[in-house]
């Protein structure tokens, strides 16, 4: 059983340019949720303007912040979605 | 034998263009049926203003293989919310120029009054739930991601949807919004 999981990170539209970068990865607690990954990434030094209710998919499918990350997990976070 | 939802439905989102008719006539004469007495075709196409600004031209992104996956998921879910007998949608990314067609929707249905709903819901529930997004370039040289907060208004406050209620389609057809991930 590992202690610590990672998980790729993706960062699409407005979210992208403000965080300079298109992907990334997090180490996180095993168990943690898509809410401490976000609270992780808008920690000190991070991307505090992350808003604080924030729309994120796990492996591609919408998610809620009680959603309990794995190993390898791609996580994207979605800016106001604008399409049509 | 009757065809399974997926033989009704063609969904894509692609680089090339969706401008014209003849693609999806194509398209519903293959998936559709001659049971259906009405054929509703829809095309959003990139306009010269937004929010009062001049526009110069569009560049979508698309969370790739989510947004294929979840705009067939919206055709499959509009054939089962409404009478209709075929649906097929596509959605551009890339760069679009002023009168482009960036989103088309066709829908056939027996009768006139579900593929009007089906339509609308389906543009509708594309606007909430499929992840795209729309970078706009505008004559003045500036660019602005759309939804995405006014540079100048300080603390981001994101992370909301259009307020849907105001223009979606009547009769609680309104679409299932994303669950929010609270912190």
């Amino acid at each position: 059983m590992m202690d610590r999981i990672s998980v790729r990170t993706l960062f699409f539209g407005v979210y992208g340019e403000l965080a300079a970068r298109r992907e990334g990865s997090a180490e996180l607690a095993a168990d943690s949720t898509v809410a401490d990954l976000v609270e992780a990434l808008r920690g000190p030094g991070g991307f505090e303007w992350l808003p604080e209710r924030v729309v994120v998919a796990v492996n591609q499918s919408y998610a809620e912040a009680g959603t309990i990350l794995s190993d390898g997990d791609e996580v994207a976070l979605i800016p106001p979605v604008a399409g049509g | 034998m009757s065809p399974t939802s997926r033989d009704r439905v063609r969904s894509w989102i692609t680089r090339e263009s969706l401008d014209g008719f003849a693609q999806f006539e194509n398209i519903v004469r293959e998936i559709g049926s001659v049971a259906d007495g009405a054929l509703l075709f829809f095309q959003g196409r990139v306009r010269r203003t937004n929010r009062g600004r001049a526009v110069s031209r569009l560049s979508y992104e698309a969370y790739g293989e989510m947004a294929e996956r979840e705009l067939s998921d919206i055709c499959r879910e509009a054939l089962e919310r409404f009478d209709v007998g075929s649906v097929a949608a596509a959605h551009r990314v890339g760069d679009l120029a002023l009168g482009e067609v960036s989103v088309a929707i066709a829908v056939t249905s027996e009768h006139r009054d579900a593929g009007y709903r089906a339509s609308r819901w389906i543009i509708e529930t594309i606007k909430v739930r499929l992840p795209v997004w729309k970078h706009e370039h505008y004559e003045d040289g500036d660019s602005h991601w759309v939804g995405a907060p006014i540079p100048d208004a300080g603390t981001l406050t994101g992370g909301t949807s259009p307020p849907l209620a105001a223009s979606g389609p009547e009769g609680g057809e309104l679409p299932a919004q994303p669950p929010l991930s609270v912190p």
